[in-house]
């Protein structure tokens, strides 16, 4: 457990932090965010106590270490710094074993560990744990990092925009990665990030810092659900749901169905179907019209002698119309087992249909944003 | 030429290791002078560097052939008074590389060793020193072949050396004199300076190595 206590710090006349105060539990991931120099990388790194408080304390599972040699702290606390936190001068093994062998574990101890961590994030020790920074990507090499601040095994890691210099499909990759290596390590976790994005997706906490002082501290859900200040809102920016929720069935609807002229053959029908790939076609009259549907089905079992579609026109399929509730057409859909529902206009053309697909596009979209 | 040889011969081989002597000790007494002071000044506030290094910098400019004078009014005709004189100027190169390869060490990497409990001693010899390493041995291959060629000047105050031949060369008009003195100084300087690169190649890690291969 992390506690700050009216935690106070002035650089000169500057004051970065204002009476700051607040508890991290054990094993959750805390990401710090906010705009530049809110006090979030201060804030972080006095925790191993890189930087000291001017008032107030830091509690460290109940213990305040001010005023005691910080070097034994500071082994037992993870720390990631961005880009270049690897000695170049030492190897990949050699980097991961530099806390453990600080704390005086010898060589094959040292090296079990390497073993372990390398096989952790699928890089073979024959061919990684004995290049150089140098020799690596930048992804590896941040990798490499993650694993030197776990190889003590410290309760506590502490994280500064680790994955700020990569491109994003790397960071993605790390981001899910170091995620995963917190759940099943059970690892306390402070994130220092500006990226909303990157937050919401590996926050149990965010807490949000503004001019040294929190301006919200809330789960992600809670912070989407109900921003602290129009600050909070900018920052989470697309992430954040739309004013405008989705009520009725033309929200959820795809435009532009396969539909066909109800004077047409069947073959021709079977043709259309297996051109656009789709099981049935609504049926129109000469004005549009919606008659009913038609499906491959029941041409297969009795269409041949037919030679027109109209006899087999099926007017079983569920149809609203536009500005209906949509609750009752998706619950629809997803109890019956029905595959879509026909939208028509007042005036009984064909507006569209709601499918599962079309539904799971709006539910993702308002969720995550159009990222067309 | 065998003349040369059979009535200079045994001299100039006493003269090429008395010379050798020389540079030898200086050369390790100032390395380790200069890398030792280089540490300090690098331990100091930036203040202090700002006002030693201009300074050092100026006594530096002084030649060497005044400062071995003066040891030599000071101390006497001793083996000790070049050594001393030599070493000092030795120290220079190492001291100023020593101080500023420990300077351009990224703060990212000391912060970096710092935050994984590193005390200050453990982030010197293991993180500042060996990022430093080819600036101070740069340091060091130029303190040894300058220290080749000012040790010629022992020989103005009788020491011997290598000089002894110029200078003899040069009062009696005798070229192949000066040539005898030039050319064996000069061997030894391009020699020393192979061994050293050869040294910087062994001591640096392969991760510092500009060509490392990506």
């Amino acid at each position: 457990m992390i506690q700050f206590e009216h935690v106070v710090k002035r650089y000169g006349k500057n004051t970065i932090l204002h009476d700051l105060n607040f508890t991290i539990p054990d094993g959750q991931f805390v990401v710090l965010i906010g705009p530049s120099g809110c006090g979030k990388t201060t804030s972080l790194k006095m925790i191993n106590r890189l930087i000291e408080p001017d008032e107030g304390r830091i509690l460290i599972d109940g213990e305040d270490y001010a005023g005691k040699n910080p070097v034994n702290l500071r082994r037992h606390i993870g720390y990631v710094i961005q880009q270049i936190g690897l000695f170049p001068n030492m190897t990949v093994a050699q980097n991961i074993s530099v806390v453990p062998r600080l704390l005086g574990q010898d060589k094959a101890a040292c090296d079990k560990k390497v073993h372990e961590l390398l096989e952790m994030v699928d890089l073979p020790y024959e061919q990684y744990a004995h290049k150089y920074p140098n020799e690596l990507s930048g992804g590896q090499q941040q990798r490499i990092g993650v694993l030197r601040a776990l190889a003590a095994s410290p309760p506590i890691v502490l994280m500064d925009e680790p994955f700020g210099a990569l491109d994003p499909m790397t960071r993605e990759v790390l981001q899910d990665e170091v995620k995963r290596l917190q759940r099943k390590l059970h690892k306390t976790i402070v994130f220092v990030t500006h990226d909303m994005g990157e937050a919401l997706k590996m926050a149990d906490i965010i807490i949000f810092m503004n001019g040294g002082q929190i301006e919200q501290m809330a789960p992600p859900e809670k912070m989407l659900e109900a921003p602290a200040s129009d600050l909070v809102r900018s920052f989470l920016g697309k992430h954040q749901l739309s004013d405008s929720n989705p009520l009725y069935v033309e929200d959820f609807m795809r435009t532009n169905p396969y539909t066909v002229d109800f004077h047409r053959g069947v073959l021709e029908c079977a043709e259309k179907m297996a051109r656009s790939g789709v099981d049935t076609l609504l049926v129109t009259d000469d004005d549009d019209h919606y008659l009913g549907t038609v499906s491959i089905r029941d041409i297969k079992l009795k269409g041949r002698e037919a030679g027109s579609i109209e006899p087999l026109i099926s007017t079983e399929v569920r149809t609203v119309c536009l500005g209906d509730d949509a609750q009752e057409s998706v619950n629809y859909l997803l109890t019956s087992g029905e595959s879509y529902v026909v939208v028509l206009r007042p005036d009984q053309t064909v507006a569209g249909i709601i499918t599962k697909n079309s539904m799971a596009k709006v539910v993702a979209n308002t969720l995550w944003g159009d990222d067309k | 030429m065998s003349d040369f040889f059979s009535m200079y011969g045994q001299m100039l081989i006493r003269s090429i290791l008395i010379h050798l002597k020389y540079v030898l000790i200086s050369v390790s007494a100032g390395f380790a002078l200069g890398l030792g002071l280089g540490i300090l000044l690098s331990r100091l506030p930036p203040k202090f560097s700002a006002v030693i290094l201009p300074i050092l910098s100026i006594f530096q400019t002084v030649p060497g052939i005044v400062f071995i004078g003066l040891l030599f009014l000071w101390i006497g005709m001793i083996p000790a008074t070049a050594i001393i004189a030599l070493s000092v100027y030795a120290m220079f190169p190492v001291l100023k590389n020593t101080y500023t390869g420990i300077e351009q060490v990224p703060a990212g990497y000391c912060e970096a060793a710092v935050g994984c409990g590193m005390t200050s001693m453990q982030v010197l010899v293991r993180v500042e020193l060996p990022l430093a390493m080819p600036t101070i041995i740069g340091g060091l291959r130029m303190s040894t072949v300058y220290t080749i060629s000012w040790a010629v000047l022992s020989s103005m105050i009788g020491l011997g050396g290598l000089g002894d031949f110029i200078y003899q060369g040069v009062s009696s008009n005798n070229n192949t004199l000066i040539i005898a003195g030039a050319i064996p100084a000069a061997v030894m300087a391009v020699l020393a300076g192979a061994l050293i690169d050869r040294v910087q190649k062994k001591v640096v890690p392969r991760g510092l190595r500009k060509e490392a291969i990506r």
